[in-house]
């Protein structure tokens, strides 16, 4: 117990310190907003469809919620520090939805690039994503909008 | 009704239970809804007048798709009918095979073909995906670009030669640019295609009048209105190659609903402009394609 709890300080004192004691450390980066990938909306109208911060938490939660779930998936997140992918996914939709957020986490094709992702499964998490939308009453087409920020990411994503 | 439009509509209604029954376990991931389009009239991946850059099925890049469709259109004075299947391969070449019937119904009989007449069309089709990305790349105005083969031949040589048409094969050749514009919600293609086809080729290829290749524009503009449901126009240019057999442009308008992935209906409203001396061919176009 002693053992876990020194090893705990020792992770908060780190160069990547993460935000919540729960969140696993990782290895040292740079901190950008242009590692979220893609330029942010401008005006607060894209952040309001989507019901500001805490509609843009329920999405990204939803969506991760759906995806481990999902058979098809549910391998992919087994090694996942769940914790940390929760905060900086919602950092990085917030920001792009233009919201006064900095995106903390690393860019996303170091992120990915281990992690032997295809296509289809590429497809799965952004249906799982328009199901969370849906839910969340966004309409279709500002869903649609935030999609065409998220789409080319499949570039950095998609690794086979 | 004619017994052969019931036996259609049957076939369609046949076609649709069992697929709906089946398309919950059978749903893949390889596109996102309706973003490939659905099967134009020549049995290619598009729109339904114009034939577009994307690939048939739902498949990948890992993956091998299919689908199967059946489409009619009835006009005033005539009825098209059209089934076929398409494959596409990883995402990259499409090949289809479709049967066109056009058949003159009792116009046959004032045109001095006959009752029922009908003129049958089978055609050949391989598309190639040569550039860019049509949904993904949202960051680039590169459309998807294709390039495409249409080998049709028709079984009606001896009224083709008599209506002045020269032949009763040929072969269209195609460039398509399609683009999904997501932050607009919108769906885009313009093709341009290469023929010497009368009426797409079911009045034969060539004729007294022109018998040169020329260069048409086909294109289709959509707006996505949900996840499952696209509405849009459509345009096609046509050659007017036989001499007193006048050719119109054609237009459209249309809706594609989405049941699932794997069976998807379109249904349009088609002005075919004048067909064979019968002016103001207006009507339903009807299609429902099921994917495997
Ligand atoms: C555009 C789509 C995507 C975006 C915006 C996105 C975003 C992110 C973010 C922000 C992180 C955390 C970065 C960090 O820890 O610093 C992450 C990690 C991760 N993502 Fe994605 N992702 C996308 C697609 C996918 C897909 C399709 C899958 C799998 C189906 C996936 C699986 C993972 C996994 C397993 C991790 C954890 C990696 C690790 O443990 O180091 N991601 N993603």
């Amino acid at each position: 117990m002693s053992n876990l709890r020194t090893l705990m300080f020792a992770a908060a004192l780190g160069a990547a310190a993460p935000a919540f004691a729960e969140e696993k450390p990782v290895d040292p980066y740079t901190q950008s907003n242009a590692n979220a990938g893609a330029t942010p909306f401008t005006g607060e109208q894209m952040l309001a469809a989507f019901n500001g911060r805490e509609g843009v938490a329920r999405i990204v939660d939803d969506t991760l919620d759906r995806s481990v779930a999902d058979p098809r998936l549910t391998d992919i997140f087994r090694a996942t520090d769940m914790e940390r992918l929760r905060r900086t996914l919602k950092e990085q939709v917030a920001h792009l939805l233009g919201a006064p957020v900095d995106y903390t986490g690393r860019d996303m094709k170091t992120t990915h690039k281990d992690q032997g992702i295809n296509t289809a499964e590429f497809n799965l998490l952004v249906e799982h994503m328009q199901l969370a939308m849906d839910k969340e009453g966004v309409a279709y087409r500002h869903q649609n909008q935030l999609l065409a920020k998220l789409a080319p990411m499949k570039r950095d994503v998609v690794t086979r | 009704m004619t017994g052969k439009t019931q036996a259609v509509l049957l076939a369609l209604t046949l076609a649709m239970t069992a697929t709906l029954a089946q398309a919950r376990d059978r749903e893949t991931s390889g596109k996102l809804l309706l973003t490939g389009g659905v099967t134009s009239l020549e049995g290619a991946g598009g729109g339904g007048l114009a034939t577009w850059a994307t690939i048939t099925g739902y498949e990948t890049v890992d993956e091998v798709g299919a689908n199967a469709h059946a489409t009619l259109v009835q006009l005033p004075d005539y009825q098209f009918r059209a089934g076929g299947v398409a494959v596409g391969f990883r995402d990259r070449v499409e090949i289809s095979y479709t049967r066109q019937s056009f058949d003159t119904g009792d116009t046959g009989s004032k045109l001095g073909l006959g009752q029922g007449f009908t003129f049958n069309q089978d055609i050949v089709g391989v598309k190639v995906r040569v550039l860019g990305d049509a949904v993904y790349a949202q960051d680039s105005w590169v459309p998807q670009v294709a390039l495409g083969v249409q080998w049709k031949k028709n079984d009606k040589d001896a009224v083709i030669t008599a209506i002045g048409g020269k032949d009763d094969s040929g072969v269209d050749y195609y460039v398509a640019a399609t683009k999904v514009l997501l932050n607009q919600s919108l769906v885009l293609d313009g093709t341009l295609r290469a023929t010497k086809a009368n009426q797409t080729g079911l009045l034969g290829f060539g004729g007294n009048k022109n018998d040169d290749y020329e260069l048409q524009f086909e294109g289709s503009a959509g707006y996505l209105v949900s996840k499952r449901l696209l509405i849009g126009a459509e345009y096609r240019s046509k050659p007017d190659n036989l001499a007193g057999l006048k050719e119109d442009d054609w237009v459209d308008i249309f809706a594609a609903y989405a049941f699932s992935k794997n069976l998807s209906v379109t249904a349009a409203y088609a002005d075919l402009g004048t067909i064979a001396t019968f002016k103001d061919q207006r009507g339903l176009y009807l299609s429902i394609q099921a994917g495997f």
